[in-house]
């Protein structure tokens, strides 16, 4: 391996040093100041400014067949782990169900079959990644809404928690939750077909959450189960959802 | 303090005769305390947002044109690394449209300050925030802080006189021969004195009004495009930028062209006098110097 230290390099070295110096300080006050409590403050303002703009429950904009992108990138699980994951594939997801459950009146248990009989909602949208990329699909499924006025939610219930079958790290399982704002809201769907054909496995087969109005990680795959609550503290480590619980925002409408 | 009376004249606004230019130097109160104090907010948001910006760009060093975009997708623009399997050493590969560039140790590859190789389009010294969640969380905070003080400074500017009174180009400014006279200035590192000193020069005019009403608005405007909340409640940014992508790019770009702005706005200083420019933007006091003998 050459060692020769061009010009260049020892200038980019010497900058990286410098810049590393620096950034040994300002690390130093960066870790003796108190900064969650600000970073949560911003994201609060953030929340509460979207859903004051969002009052009237404005649809985001619907596309095109002609818009829809080449490709769709699979982020997160493209195949869950597991050999019960095996066996829904091997029977076509015959033996699959949906369960809805929690703070409701009519526990419901659906069969894909009947879920796909319900009254559905087609979207063609943009998806977005908070790490930066976006990509433009079109989503079959049934209005979350319409599930949760078959199950009749109860009045204590304010957020919706979505278990899914992927497991991202051994004993924690991905799992989402929003809010009623949202989960009201016409185009939240839980989409079974995608680009006009079944959603394949790497999308979430059988079932996943369409939350247009806020970007990917929210957008939980693999749904088994929707269950209504009335805290998020009680699920995994307390913040709703699987990257929330990880340092990422519960609230991510941007 | 040995101040003259002719800086409590010219505080009170007295009338200056601009026919008999002042041989001494002379003190004058140059920017308010809500100019002061939002000049330097503004600098510590600009600053945190680039860096919390640049870490979010080393998350998906690609930009694209339109709605949709991803690896794979022609890109605008592209900061990479890879390792050369001929030399065995690792390559930053820059590539804008068609053009690619060798960025080794600079963009796509950078030296950290052990002389070791480390991947990442922009250099870990001038990110914020460890990871894409707490880079989010510091670029989203310090935007809610460069907008509550950008509009602190709009509507001081607008009511206090500011905007008319200190940026707005006076008639005898814009006559062709007057710009070409600043312009020539300029190239000759020239610094105007006395009475010219005392208001900011016509192309000074023109940058300052540029940024303030195009440039942060164009910034501000395609960083919301990237919000899909945003977008929902005002679907026309898509058709003002072109897409969620165009939007990025215009955001980067924007970044970009506002960091120019900053380097020769602080080359600008340091030829004019850093001490009493900084001054001028510490205390308020800026000191004229007299005219040159004619």
């Amino acid at each position: 391996m050459s060692r020769i230290i061009t010009r260049r390099r020892l200038l980019t070295t010497g900058a990286a040093a410098a810049g590393t110096t620096l950034l040994a300080g300002c690390d130093r006050i960066y870790q003796a100041l108190p900064t969650r409590p600000l970073l949560d403050f911003g994201q609060m303002l953030s929340y509460r400014a979207h859903r004051l703009l969002l009052a009237g429950q404005p649809l985001v904009r619907e596309y095109a067949m002609d818009d829809l992108s080449p490709d769709f990138p699979s982020n997160g699980t493209a195949m869950p782990d597991g050999f019960a994951y095996f066996d829904l594939i091997t029977s076509n997801f015959a033996n699959w169900r949906l369960q809805v459950d929690g703070l409701v009146r009519n526990k419901l248990s659906l069969s894909l079959d009947e879920i796909q009989q319900l009254p559905a909602r087609t979207q063609i949208t943009q998806h977005s990644c908070d790490e930066g990329w976006t990509a433009i699909g079109k989503w079959t499924g049934v209005p979350l809404a319409q599930l949760l006025q078959r199950a009749e939610l109860q009045p204590e219930a304010r957020f919706i928690v979505f278990h899914c079958l992927d497991e991202m790290t051994a004993g924690d399982f991905y799992y989402e939750s929003i809010d009623l704002f949202d989960a009201l809201h016409p185009q939240t769907i839980l989409a079974y077909g995608m680009n006009d054909a079944a959603l394949p496995i790497r999308h979430g087969a059988p079932l996943r959450l369409r939350v247009e109005r806020q970007i990917g990680y929210k957008n939980a795959k693999y749904v088994t189960r929707v269950e209504a609550v009335d805290r998020l503290n009680v699920f995994g480590r307390g913040k709703g959802g699987y990257w929330p619980d990880r340092g990422y925002q519960w609230y991510a409408g941007l | 303090m040995a101040l003259s009376e002719q800086q409590a004249a010219s505080e009170q606004g007295t009338a200056v005769d601009v026919r008999s230019p002042p041989t001494q130097r002379e003190i004058i109160h140059r920017h308010s305390l809500v100019v002061r104090l939002t000049h330097w907010i503004n600098l510590l948001c600009l600053t945190l947002l680039l860096m919390s910006g640049l870490q979010l760009f080393n998350v998906h060093p690609q930009l694209y044109w339109g709605h949709y975009g991803y690896s794979g997708v022609p890109t605008v623009l592209s900061i990479t690394g890879r390792y050369d399997p001929e030399t065995a050493q690792p390559v930053g590969i820059t590539r804008i449209g068609d053009y690619s560039f060798d960025t080794t140790g600079i963009l796509g590859v950078t030296y950290d300050s052990e002389g070791r190789p480390r991947p990442g389009a922009f250099p870990q010294w001038a990110t914020l925030g460890a990871d894409l969640a707490l880079a989010r969380d510091w670029h989203f905070l310090m935007a809610w802080m460069f907008v509550i003080n950008g509009t602190i400074y709009l509507l001081f500017g607008l009511f206090s006189g500011h905007f008319r009174r200190d940026l707005a180009p006076a008639a005898d400014q814009l006559r062709p021969r007057h710009i070409a006279a600043d312009l020539w200035d300029h190239i000759r590192l020239r610094r105007p004195r006395g009475e010219a000193a005392k208001r900011y020069n016509v192309l000074q005019k023109l940058t300052y009004l540029a940024v303030i009403f195009l440039l942060l608005p164009a910034i501000l405007a395609s960083g919301l495009t990237m919000s899909p909340a945003v977008t929902a409640a005002f679907p026309f940014l898509f058709d003002l930028f072109g897409g969620r992508q165009s939007a990025r790019t215009i955001h980067f770009i924007a970044a970009n062209l506002l960091l120019l702005f900053v380097l020769v706005h602080v080359v600008e200083v340091l030829l004019s006098g850093a001490f009493n420019l900084m001054r001028s933007m510490i205390t308020g006091r800026y000191v004229v110097k007299p005219e040159r003998a004619s």
